[in-house]
C-alpha cells in the first residue's frame, strides 16, 4: 500500500513528510484544533477531564477508547455540538467559549469543519445530489449549477456517481456513508471529524468507506477520527490517541501506541481489541 | 296510519338543493378555522417545544384551555360572550370560524409537537454540523420530513373539525344541519333530509381523506 504512493517532496522546511506520502503535517503553523484544558460534564459524570490536544494542519488523528470512553463527546465539541463547562476550544482560529459559543461563531466553526456520522444521518426526503449540494447552495451561496458540478466530481471521488438521483433508503449502507462523506467535503472543510463511520455497516462495506478515507487521509485533509477499526488506525494514523475516563491517557504513532504501550490502561484496552 | 315508515327518496332529492345552500358555509368554517388554526398550530406547536419557558408556558396553557373545553362552549363563548367584553357583535360566520380554528389550533399544536419532536435528533445535528443555521436546518431539513409525518394526523384533525361545525347551528350560522332543521321545520322529513345531510357531511370527509392520501403517497419518497 505506502509502496506505489508517490512522493511530492516539497522543499518548505516547515513541512514534514509523513507517512501518506504525498501529503503534509505542518506542524510549525498554527493548529487547526486545539483544546486547552477543557473539562465537561453530564450532570454528575465528568466526561471531559482537562483535555488538552492540538490537531496540526494535515494531521490525521485517531481517537480508540473503550464504549464510554468520551471519544464521541470530545470530538462532538470540536463542532460545538457539545456544550463544554470548561476550558477553551479554538477551532481554525475561531475560539469555542465554554457554556455554548453564540450562533452565529458556532456558524462560522461549523462551515469550516465536516462531520461523518455512525449513523449516517442523510437526509431522507433528498436526493442524494440535494443531500449534497444543500448546504454549499444554502450557506456557501453556491448556484445550483456550481454546488451540482461540485457534487457530481465529489460523489464520483467516493464511487457513487450514478446515483445522484436516488434517495438515500435505495442505497446500501456503505454507499450512504460515502455520500455522506461527500456532502462533508461538498462544504470544503479545512478538518473532517469522524464518529465511528463504519461501526453501523455490514462488513463487507466497511472496506468501501475506510478506502474512500483513506483517499482523503493521502490528499492532506486534517482529520479527527474515532474508530475501532485498528488495523486501519495503525495504516492512516499519524498519532493515535488513547482516551479512558474521560482523559488522555497515552498519545504518540500508531507503532509508539500499538507496538509499546506505556500505560496499563492502553496495554489492557489493546489487548482486548486486538485479541480477535 | 302506516307504521312502517317508507323512506321517501323524493322527499330526499328535493331537499337536496337547499340543503347545497349550507355546504358553501360548512366549507368555508371548516376550511378557514382549519387553515387559520394550522397557522395557530404551528406557532404555538414551535413555542411549546421552545427552549425558553416564556414561550413554552404560554403555549401550554393555550393549548390546555382549548383542548380541554367542548368546542361548542368555545362557540358559544364568542358568539354571545365575547360581544359584552367588546361592546360590539361578532357574526355568526367569524365566530364559528374563530372556535374552529382556536379548537384545531390547539390540537394542531399537538400535531406539530409530535411531528417535529419525531425527527431523529441526527437530522438536526448533520444539518447544524454542515453550517446551516438553527432557523435553515428546521426550514429545509426538519419541519419538510415532520410536516409529512403530520399529514395522517392533520387529516383527522380536519374530519374532526369539518363535523365540529355541525354544532355551529345554534348559533344560527346557516351551514349544513341548520339549513335542514329550517327545511325539516316546513317539510316535516327529518329522516330523509338527516340521511342526506349525513351523505353530505360524508361527502366532504372523504373527499379530504382521499386528496391527503394522495398527496401523501405522492410525496412518499426516501
Ligand atoms: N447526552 C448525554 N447525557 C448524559 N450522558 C451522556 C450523554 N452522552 C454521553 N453520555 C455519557 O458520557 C460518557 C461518554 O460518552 P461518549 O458517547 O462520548 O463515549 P464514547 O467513547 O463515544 O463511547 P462509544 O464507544 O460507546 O461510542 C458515557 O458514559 C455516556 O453514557
Ligand atoms: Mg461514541
Amino acid at each position: 500500500m505506502k509502496d506505489d504512493k508517490q512522493i511530492q517532496r516539497d522543499a518548505t522546511p516547515i513541512v514534514r513528510l509523513d507517512k501518506n506520502d504525498n501529503k503534509q503535517i505542518q506542524r510549525d503553523a498554527a493548529p487547526i484544533v486545539r483544546l486547552d484544558k477543557v473539562n465537561k460534564h453530564f450532570g454528575e459524570l465528568h466526561v471531559m477531564r482537562d483535555i488538552d490536544l492540538s490537531v496540526a494542519p494535515g494531521e490525521v488523528v485517531v481517537i480508540i477508547g473503550a464504549s464510554g470512553s468520551g471519544k464521541s463527546t470530545l470530538i462532538r465539541c470540536v463542532n460545538g455540538l457539545e456544550p463544554f463547562q470548561s476550558g477553551r476550544i479554538e477551532v481554525d482560529g475561531k475560539t469555542l467559549a465554554p457554556h455554548g459559543a453564540s450562533g452565529k461563531s458556532l456558524q462560522a466553526v461549523r462551515t469550516e469543519v465536516g462531520m461523518v456520522f455512525q449513523q449516517f444521518n442523510l437526509f431522507p426526503h433528498l436526493s442524494i445530489r440535494d443531500n449534497v449540494t444543500l448546504a454549499p447552495r444554502k450557506v456557501r451561496g453556491w448556484s445550483r449549477r456550481q454546488a451540482n458540478t461540485t457534487a457530481e466530481r465529489l460523489l464520483e471521488r467516493v464511487g457513487i456517481a450514478d446515483q445522484a438521483d436516488k434517495y438515500p433508503s435505495q442505497l446500501s449502507g456503505g454507499q450512504q456513508q460515502r455520500v455522506a462523506l461527500a456532502r462533508a467535503l461538498a462544504m470544503e472543510p479545512r478538518l473532517m471529524l469522524f464518529d465511528e463511520p463504519t461501526s453501523a455497516l455490514d462488513p463487507e462495506m466497511i472496506g468501501e468507506v475506510l478506502d474512500a478515507m483513506r483517499e482523503l487521509a493521502k490528499d492532506g485533509m486534517t482529520m479527527m477520527i474515532v474508530t475501532h477499526e485498528m488495523g486501519f488506525a495503525r495504516e492512516v494514523a499519524d498519532r493515535v490517541v488513547f482516551v479512558h475516563g474521560g482523559e488522555i491517557v497515552e498519545q504518540g504513532t500508531p507503532e509508539a501506541v500499538f507496538d509499546d504501550p506505556q500505560h496499563e490502561r492502553t496495554r489492557a484496552f489493546l489487548s482486548r481489541v486486538l485479541k480477535h | 296510519m302506516d307504521l312502517h315508515f317508507q323512506f321517501d327518496w323524493q322527499a330526499a332529492i328535493a331537499s337536496l338543493p337547499y340543503l347545497l345552500k349550507g355546504v358553501p358555509y360548512t366549507l368555508l368554517i371548516s376550511f378557514g378555522g382549519l387553515a387559520i388554526g394550522f397557522v395557530i398550530g404551528m406557532l404555538f406547536g414551535l413555542m411549546r417545544i421552545a427552549p425558553s419557558r416564556w414561550l413554552r408556558y404560554p403555549a401550554v396553557f393555550y393549548i390546555e384551555v382549548f383542548r380541554g373545553t367542548p368546542v361548542l362552549v368555545q362557540v358559544l363563548f364568542i358568539f354571545y360572550g365575547l360581544p359584552t367584553l367588546l361592546g360590539g357583535p361578532i357574526d355568526a360566520l367569524t365566530a364559528g370560524i374563530a372556535a374552529i380554528a382556536l379548537n384545531a389550533g390547539a390540537y394542531i399544536s399537538e400535531i406539530v409537537r409530535g411531528g417535529v419532536q419525531s425527527i431523529e435528533r441526527g437530522q438536526r445535528e448533520a444539518g447544524l454540523s454542515l453550517g446551516l443555521s438553527a432557523t435553515q436546518t428546521f426550514q429545509y431539513i426538519i419541519w419538510p420530513q415532520a410536516l409529512r409525518r403530520m399529514i395522517p394526523a392533520l387529516g383527522n384533525q380536519g374530519i374532526v373539525s369539518i363535523k365540529d361545525t355541525s354544532l355551529f347551528s345554534v348559533i344560527g350560522v346557516g351551514e349544513l344541519v341548520r339549513q335542514g332543521q329550517v327545511y325539516i321545520a316546513q317539510t316535516f322529513t327529518a329522516l330523509e333530509v338527516y340521511f342526506m345531510i349525513a351523505l353530505l357531511y360524508l361527502a366532504i370527509t372523504l373527499s379530504l381523506s382521499m386528496a391527503l392520501s394522495l398527496l401523501e403517497r405522492k410525496g412518499l419518497v426516501g
